[in-house]
């Protein structure tokens, strides 16, 4: 799945944004084919050799292919996120006035560009928390329906283990959340007053925790505000200044030219708040379940029975909505205060024809959703695999017997 | 000599690499219904390429890479150029990869119908249209002085891209069919050896007017050394099949591959991507690269990572060097 995923990712670049892939080609291009060449092939080789390769690979070589793919997965995850950083704050780059094209001028300083720095580890947390949900989600939903089973101290331990996993990739979320935060208020001030929906700069800035109001701002119907939270957030300073929507749209205007600068406030807002709260909710859960575990107790709950089997969804959403949240939060931008995303599309390709390859995309990848959930679940209920050696069966020869493993 | 002619290079070994190793398991993918009897015999020819396939795939990924990184140009024109073409490319990539996954999650007869369904099919498409597309390629496009392409969906089907695509449609599946008879035992061996031979003699007369077509189109001496060895080395593997030197017939095919692909490199140099309109739309290894600061990072990272990819992946193969037949299926 992940290899299929990817080529789609890479071939969009040329297929749906070739002016955007010609203006940044000469920078972005490199991040992606050392993913590849460094990464790729590192995940996809080792993990067939740890699949297929029980019977044929001494016992620690086996366990180290699966360390070599994990460590691949790593590397792959910081290599575009090196890229995607370089659409939110491009570094070590200079614009050719003669073809008008991005110029790569320092390697090292897209590598090592601060957004990278700390998206990589936010993104990572992000993913432990949902695999250690979907384990909570499992053992869990063994332990309460299947009282009594043989294998129930495994489910115990599946459950234990994947809350801890939740609770600290939590805080690793959440520590490297606040430093990006921080950053972003630095590099792309729009964003984070796009994700406050503040719209006039404020010294102290209070946290919105929830507002309801009219989209231009101009009304607020309902607030609920901490007061110097987001200058605290934004700033490290519980007095600092966070610019506001209003003000940076007038400065982006005098310096890029006339135009809208500003993201579509309700998506940046609400998804920013989705990301959050789920994310928190699953942290919520995790600490609910090690607490009806404590000194041996086995939860019995229906209610956190329904709990355990939304919680995988719920950090798989906060994720998505991160996501949502720092790629609408950069518009209009495809490369902040370069590249306009209207100048980066395709100008060969038709309206139908992405049209024609979103709907396929949106269909192939739906079908495939419900499948790999209803395997997911197959599996799920299926409890512990039997694991237990065969006996060695020495009247067969080797070119007899079975394979460890096959599809 | 000149970095953006390393580049022009290490894309068109890429692209080779990539044609050569999942030219067979295409191959095997197409002949699925062809030679697998039954269940068993289906899972036998999916377990040759089951640990391999995925390792194969990212060859696609690292050229892709490869021609974004040195030479932006060439891969965004060609790619929102060949936008359908691709799409379904991409469509087959995907149900073939997750149908090898999940073929076997489930006992149900109709449910591995459907996912050799999608192995067939996700193997035959790419199988026909890397052809289409690397004929275009060679034969130029309609190009504007923007370089972007001008033309539709039917500029790119003309009789040359077709042949192009039974071309690779007849390499691939005579790959798969040796690979098979190298990798398999008893009657799948058999069966596999004899369905290679017939489909080899076929594929050498297209391969021939394929090749014979493009030196018409362009040509220089290198590709017409190269062209000349394809075929001899696809009748030289041909040939070893027949009399049962699997080995052999394995190597001559994956050569003759090679060679087709080097053929089409060789034929295109300096140009990337012809315009068949405006000649200013042209796109060659030097209007379309990188600038040299990039392209020298990129040549660092291909001088010493390449080597490492090739070691692994080759120990990979000879770890699972070993034939398989239906005994060594296991019952689940």
């Amino acid at each position: 799945m992940g290899v299929v995923t990817g080529i789609v990712q890479e071939f969009q670049f040329g297929m749906n944004w070739s002016d955007y892939s010609r203006f940044v080609g000469d920078i972005f291009g490199a991040p992606l084919a050392i993913e590849a060449l460094v990464a790729f092939f590192l995940e996809s080789t080792f993990i067939g050799l740890w699949i297929f390769g029980w019977d044929r690979l001494p016992k620690r070589l086996h366990l180290a292919a699966i360390w070599a793919a994990a460590i691949g997965t790593n590397l792959s995850a910081y290599f575009i996120l090196a890229a995607n950083s370089f659409m939110q704050n491009p570094v070590g780059y200079r614009v050719n006035p003669t073809t008008g094209r991005a110029e790569l001028t320092d390697f090292f300083a897209v590598l090592t560009n601060k957004v990278a720095l700390i998206t990589f580890p936010h993104t990572l947390s992000g993913a432990f928390l949902v695999a250690g949900s979907l384990i909570v989600s499992v053992g869990l939903w063994h332990l309460i329906r299947n009282r009594g089973s043989a294998d129930t101290d495994a489910y115990r331990f599946a459950t234990k283990f994947g809350s801890w996993v939740v609770l600290v990739s939590a805080a690793a979320v959440l520590f490297t959340g606040d430093i990006q935060g921080k950053i972003m208020t630095e590099v792309q001030p729009m964003k984070m007053a796009a994700a406050e929906g503040l719209y006039t700069t404020e010294s102290p800035a209070s946290f919105s925790v929830l507002t309801v109001g009219s989209l231009d701002g101009s009304r607020e119907v309902f607030a609920l505000k901490i007061p110097y939270l987001l200058s605290f957030l934004g700033t490290g300073d519980p007095n600092g200044t966070v610019q506001g929507i209003n003000d940076l749209q007038a400065q982006y205007a005098a310096q890029y030219g006339a135009g809208s600068y500003t993201p579509i406030i309700p998506v940046t807002y609400w998804s920013f708040r989705f990301m959050i709260a789920l994310g928190l909710a699953a942290a919520a859960i995790a600490l609910i379940v090690l607490w009806t575990q404590r000194k041996g107790r086995t939860p019995s709950s229906r209610w956190l029975l329904r709990a355990g089997l939304v919680m995988p969804l719920l950090p798989l959403l906060a994720n998505s909505f991160g996501w949502i949240f720092t790629e609408m939060g950069r518009q209009p931008w495809i490369v902040f205060g370069e590249m306009l995303t209207r100048n980066g599309v395709s100008r060969s390709v038709s309206l139908t024809e992405v049209l024609t390859s979103f709907t396929a995309f949106t269909l192939i990848y739906a079908t495939l959703a419900v499948v790999e959930f209803k395997l997911l679940v197959r599996y799920a209920k299926a409890g512990v695999p039997d694991l237990t050696p065969q006996p060695a069966d020495d009247d067969t020869d080797d070119a007899e017997r079975p394979l460890a493993f096959a599809y | 000599m000149e970095l953006t002619t390393v580049w022009f290079l290490l894309v068109a070994v890429l692209f080779t690499g990539y044609f050569i190793l999942e030219g067979f398991d295409f191959g095997v993918g197409m002949l699925l219904p062809v030679l697998g009897r039954d269940d068993r015999e289906r899972r036998v020819l999916i377990n040759t390429i089951g640990p391999v396939w995925d390792g194969n795939e990212v060859w696609l990924i690292t050229a892709g890479g490869a021609m974004f990184a040195a030479f932006p140009e060439w891969y965004a024109t060609l790619f929102s150029g060949f936008y359908l073409p691709l799409l379904l490319i991409l469509l087959a990539l995907i149900a073939r990869g997750v149908a090898f996954e999940y073929r076997h999650k489930r006992p149900e007869a109709s449910w591995k119908r459907r996912w050799d369904q999608a192995i067939f099919f996700g193997s035959l498409l790419p199988a026909i249209l890397w052809g289409v597309a690397f004929a275009n390629i060679l034969r130029g496009v309609p190009l504007d002085a923007d370089h972007e392409y001008v033309g539709g969906l039917l500029d790119l089907l003309h009789p040359y891209a077709l042949l192009g695509g039974v071309t690779t449609l007849g390499l691939f599946l005579t790959h798969g069919a040796v690979f098979l008879a190298l990798k398999t035992t008893g009657d799948i061996r058999a069966r596999a050896g004899a369905l290679a031979v017939k489909l080899g003699a076929g594929t050498a007369v297209v391969a021939v007017a394929f090749l014979t077509w493009t030196l018409s189109i362009r040509s220089s001496a290198a590709a017409v050394v190269l062209a000349v060895s394809a075929a001899l080395a696809l009748l030289g593997g041909v040939a070893a099949a027949r009399v049962r030197r699997e080995g052999w017939a394995f190597t001559g095919t994956a050569v003759a591959i090679g060679l087709a692909v080097a053929t089409l490199f060789a034929a295109l140099f300096p140009n990337v991507l012809p315009s068949t309109l405006d000649a200013a739309g042209t796109l060659t290894a030097s209007n379309a690269a990188s600038t040299p600061y990039t392209l020298k990072i990129m040549t660092w990272v291909a001088v010493v990572f390449t080597p490492i990819v090739l070691a692994y992946q080759g120990w990979t193969y000879w770890v699972f060097r070993k034939r398989i037949g239906v005994a060594n299926i296991p019952q689940h």
